[in-house]
């Protein structure tokens, strides 16, 4: 007997071309190619009557149908685009045995790496604060997202926009955390408990960061504050984060939009040149920027003055044509 | 529907097959029998011989008969394994409480599989929810026999990742270790029911390793202290005494 491996499960290997039909709704989907898998199942790209979909199957049922549970949920919070959204739900009945799936909506996009690939290091903040905002909205709506890493969230677009993919993370608050990483989880490093709050997301969000600094990751070391600071100091695209990494990690934020909005701050505080990030290329481009804002403020001068003016020879015309 | 209840588990962490005593697949049968779920984890060395991965075949028939869940695992994924067999084992439970009370409102044969996926939905909340808010009482068994000596560091830090887990719930946990063989008994208790693991690594560094593997009197051990725990308490409840002093000394 050797250690069970989801890889090698029948619903982890289906064949280009195999179709789908659902025992309970009876529509079909036809599998094109695998996209992943995860702890609970294998996720498909597919063919249906509703144009191209994500099909996610398992054979569990309990996390297959709690995972849809959240989708459904998901929907619910107003206004928001948050996961993909959830278009049908069924079993699949094979000789070897009843399968649950559920299809959503396919959302086409790069994963973080190849996208921070191709980029310059100051869109790994933007994409933060975006997915700060998502958290948010989620928090509100008593959720925390739990499994929170690059490889459940994708950027989409242009325009550019972080979205999570899978979402069989996520719990209502208070509870505990249902499915997690070590690497991005804070009791894996001692930082506290697995409670689904705001702070659990934030430190995993912060996580993500340091992910894209340290691709291959790192494992716990025996004083992980010393550790953890040491790696920050020693990336220059984290270094100007020091201080919102910092709290992240020490469960310092109270919610996401805290966080996000200091970022933002930061980001901001950035582009003026106060924090100079990189060598060559920023450092061509900041003196330019500052040209162009001073010759802005010249220009508004004139225009001032040359309103001034306007006015006062109307105002003369208007005198002279009161005397006369 | 009961919310709130407790759920009995015992978690066996072995690395091969018992060699002495009654037979650990009847003891689970039995501790199954007394509402008591068995779940086994199997660890193997990257590096095992072929002959020790076939003695973990017993695994699976341990928690079959316990009405629990089995995962064999290479030693470094035991942190993760242990978690995750010690959450499914509560929702298999859980799910097998609900599947009974589905039973009775539909009538027989009736599972959750074969609702359709709406209602589904709202039955795995239910159990979610229970798996939330139960008690829960976990007795770790843990194989001391010599082979384990390289894997008790990790058996350790999965113990105290899982405690972490544990306490993130809403509901009460209390743990209870036992190591077998132990020093002059079949199975010595390390830890006796606490809801705190922070002192365990003091426990396992007293931890001297044997030969033999009495895996079957182990569990029957565990059944017993579940049931010492539960008549503590009755007498608890008759004697309406202060505080939880007949449960928590050790």
């Amino acid at each position: 007997m050797m250690p069970q491996d989801i890889r090698t499960s029948p619903v982890c290997n289906l064949a280009v071309g195999e179709e789908i039909r659902g025992k309970w709704s009876h529509y079909r989907y036809r599998i094109r190619r695998r996209l992943g898998y995860g702890a609970t199942g294998a996720v498909y790209l597919a063919d249906s009557d509703h144009g191209v979909v994500a099909l996610k199957i398992g054979h569990d049922q309990m996390s297959i149908t709690s995972e849809v549970n959240v989708l459904k949920r998901f929907s619910k919070v107003q206004g928001k685009v948050l996961g993909p959204s959830l278009i049908d739900v069924d079993d699949w009945l094979t000789r070897n045995g009843t399968y649950p799936f559920y299809v959503m909506e396919y959302l086409k996009g790069e994963t973080l790496f190849d996208f921070m690939k191709t980029r310059s290091p100051e869109w790994a903040g933007i994409l933060l604060v975006q997915l700060l905002t998502d958290l948010h909205t989620l928090h509100q709506a008593g959720w925390a997202f739990g499994d929170l890493k690059p490889d459940n969230l994708l950027v989409t677009g242009p325009p550019f926009r972080i979205r999570w993919i899978d979402v069989g993370g996520t719990t209502i608050m208070d509870r505990s955390i249902k499915e997690y990483t070590e690497f991005y989880d804070r009791g894996y490093w001692g930082k506290g408990t697995r409670k689904a709050e705001p702070s659990y997301d934030l430190f995993s969000a912060g996580m993500v960061m340091v992910n894209l600094a340290y691709p291959s990751r790192f494992t716990k070391a025996s004083d992980p504050d010393k550790q953890m600071q040491a790696k920050i100091a020693g990336s220059p695209m984290l270094k100007p984060y020091a201080s919102i990494l910092e709290k992240a990690w020490n469960g310092k934020y109270r919610n996401a939009e805290e966080m996000r909005n200091e970022l933002v701050l930061l980001l901001n505080a950035k582009e003026k040149g106060k924090t100079p990030l990189k060598k060559s290329r920023t450092a061509i481009q900041k003196p330019a920027t500052r040209q162009a804002q001073k010759k802005k403020q010249s220009s508004f001068l004139t225009e001032t003055l040359l309103v001034f003016t306007f006015v006062f020879i109307v105002y003369l015309f208007y005198m002279l044509g009161q005397t006369m | 529907m009961r919310t709130k209840g407790t759920l009995r588990q015992i978690l066996l962490i072995t690395d091969g097959c018992s060699n002495q005593g009654e037979d650990p697949v009847a003891m689970a049968a039995l501790a199954n029998e007394q509402g008591i779920a068995v779940n086994v984890i199997g660890v193997l060395n990257e590096n095992a011989p072929e002959y020790h991965r076939q003695g973990l075949k017993e695994v699976e028939e341990i928690a079959m008969a316990g009405g629990g869940i089995s995962q064999v695992v290479y030693t470094k994924h035991l942190a993760q394994t242990v978690k995750m067999v010690t959450q499914k084992a509560m929702a298999q439970t859980i799910k097998g409480v609900v599947n009974a009370e589905l039973q009775q409102i539909l009538g027989s044969k009736s599972t959750m599989e074969d609702l359709p996926p709406d209602k589904r939905g709202e039955v795995i909340e239910v159990v979610d929810e229970m798996g939330e808010t139960m008690n829960l009482e976990i007795l770790v068994l843990i194989d001391a026999s010599g082979s384990m000596e390289d894997k008790m560091l990790t058996v350790q830090e999965s113990l105290l990742d899982l405690s972490i887990s544990l306490n993130s719930r809403i509901g009460d946990n209390e743990f209870s270790i036992f190591a077998f063989p132990g020093k002059k008994t079949e199975a010595e208790e390390l830890l006796s029911w606490s809801s705190k693991l922070d002192s365990i690594g003091k426990i396992f560094s007293k931890l001297t390793l044997g030969g033999i593997t009495p895996t079957g009197p182990a569990i029957k051990e565990g059944i017993a202290a579940f049931s010492r725990k539960r008549s503590s308490k009755r007498r608890f409840l008759a004697d309406d005494a202060p505080g939880y002093t007949n449960e928590s000394s050790m």
